[in-house]
């Protein structure tokens, strides 16, 4: 079975809060829920499927399925950190292929700016080894940038550039964060969080979520939107493997990527615009190599000058700001990602940002530690005539 | 700026070999006799063939910084954070002491630095495998 044209995105919403003391979770989820298919133009008596991750409180799907008043015959809670919304649009796409379901729901939505979070199911074998180390996510990117720049020469201010292009971005969305333009000097003297990543190299943090809404093709024929299919979609993980396989410089996209570019029968070089996740600069640039916008160690040269920002450079990116600038509800730039990826495909992103012709655009994505284990997820979206 | 907290591990029985084994100032990993690879953290059964004729190896406690970062901020900042490849083959994440933090760099030979988390101070925690430059 392949994932080629099973399934459509016809909603998507990011809820505009990035500061939520006075609401709840479920709350944001559920308005997030609301927002995705008014977009679609459906309802939620129409949702057949719910897929969820860790950041849906209770029992998950269970707890968040009632508190929504769904019915639904298929549920999903794939845990794979902060890409799983991207990994979830392929699931749904399998679950509607294999006749499951045929209006699916994906929501997250978190306050880590206004309580205190959990992140990690406790337990997990490696914690003894790891808790007492202080390994941040700080640290942890902070290892994989440091071991790039020994390897390939790889410089502060290439990855600068990467902060540069996403303030580009977010100067024109008026729900940003962070929306004014900084300069490469201004990234590089930020102050120094982890060797070698500044302030102004790591992402925001913010309150808010996000939902999309997958459908069969036949059902995205029949709603008022553009058609925007899922092409191919790859996902997978990678860990120091009992400390024989650690190599810092390559993420698990280098595998998630060419599966989904193989199943959508297109290269990266056919690519009008990527949602590349963000949580640091460094992320960004590794994904790039490994999906093979271009070799590996040519990260630095690929996104120095601007070559990331739309209008100008080469390969537009993250043009609602990205999680650098824009938006990283509950730690998590999965969702955000495809959203604006459908902005784009639909023609629908900021006038100053949307690429023309947007008509085939990647969503990629690293969920949990890329210096420790992490998964990764990359779909392919292309918007049908 | 805060003391850095260094949470006691909890030993359990596939781990406590390791633990008993830097209370004598020794780094103990496991390797397989069926594939004859060593891993580490140690695990009961092998993550490279799954069998679980894994026994435990006695390393000379020696290696090689593969990657480092320095924690600037927050509690107990600085501290480096790095990977060290050891000489028996696997890598393990740690912590680096030194008196230069700056100074330290990828390809550094360093050897293991036993020290003391929190717990330890009243009777009941684990040393915990940190590493230093060795000057080799
Ligand atoms: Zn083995």
């Amino acid at each position: 079975m392949s994932l080629r044209n099973a399934a459509c995105i016809a909603g998507a919403f990011e809820h505009p809060t990035r500061l939520a003391p006075d609401m709840t979770t479920p709350q944001l989820h559920a308005e997030c829920a609301a927002g995705a298919l008014a977009d679609a133009g459906l309802s939620l008596t129409d949702v057949d499927g719910y897929f969820c991750a860790t950041d849906a409180p209770g029992f998950g799907p269970i707890s968040m399925i009632d508190y929504l008043g769904l019915t639904v015959r298929h549920t999903d809670s794939t845990e794979m950190g902060g890409c799983t919304y991207i990994q979830h649009v392929a699931h749904a796409a399998e679950a509607i292929a294999a006749g499951k379901c045929s209006v699916a729901l994906i929501a997250l939505a978190g306050r880590p700016r206004s309580e205190a979070v959990q992140r990690f199911r406790p337990g997990a074998p490696e914690a003894a080894f790891e808790q007492w180390v202080g390994l941040t996510n700080h640290t942890s990117y902070g290892m994989c940038a440091a071991r790039h720049m020994h390897d390939f020469g790889t410089t502060s201010e290439q990855l600068a550039w990467i902060k540069v292009a996403a303030s580009h971005h977010a100067q024109h969305n008026p729900h940003a964060m962070l929306p004014k333009v900084v300069t490469v000097e201004e990234v590089v003297n930020s102050p120094m969080i982890a060797d070698p990543l500044h302030r102004l190299d790591c992402c925001v943090t913010t309150d808010g979520g996000g939902a999309l809404v997958v459908v069969s093709p036949e059902i995205a024929k029949t709603l008022n939107r553009p058609v925007i299919s899922l092409l191919g979609a790859g996902e997978a993980t990678k860990g120091p493997s009992g400390g024989l396989g650690l190599d810092l410089t390559v993420s698990a996209a280098a595998q998630s990527g060419p599966r989904a570019f193989e199943e959508a029968g297109v290269t990266p070089a056919d690519i009008k615009y990527a949602s590349i996740y963000d949580s640091f600069t460094i992320t960004v640039l590794m994904q790039l190599e490994d999906l093979g916008f271009c070799a590996k160690g040519e990260g630095g040269k690929f996104v120095a000058d601007g070559n990331l920002i739309s209008g100008t450079g080469k390969l537009p990116f993250n043009t609602d700001g990205g999680g650098l600038c824009n938006n990283h509800p509950m730690f998590r730039g999965g969702i955000t990602k495809v959203i604006e990826a459908v902005r784009q495909l639909r023609g629908e992103a900021a006038p100053a940002v949307q690429v023309p012709n947007c008509d085939l655009a990647v969503a990629t994505g690293i969920g949990g530690s890329l210096g420790a284990r992490h998964g990764a997820a990359t779909i392919i979206l292309e918007r049908q005539s | 700026m805060s003391a850095r907290k260094l949470s006691a591990p909890q030993p359990n029985p596939e781990t406590q070999t390791f633990w008993d084994g830097l209370g004598e100032g020794v780094l103990r990993i496991k390797t397989c006799e069926a594939c004859g690879k060593p891993h580490y953290y140690p695990r009961h059964v092998c993550p490279h063939c799954g069998s679980d004729r894994t026994r435990w190896l006695e390393t000379a406690g020696r290696g090689e910084i593969y990657s480092l970062s320095v924690m600037r901020r927050g509690e107990g900042a600085p501290f480096a954070v790095a990977y060290v490849v050891l000489d028996e083959g696997p890598a393990m994440l740690t912590n680096l002491v030194a008196d230069d933090l700056d100074a330290l760099a990828i390809g550094q030979r360093v050897r293991l630095a036993p020290q003391a988390s929190d717990a330890e101070a009243t009777g009941d925690g684990p040393s915990l495998p940190f590493f230093t430059p060795s000057g080799d």
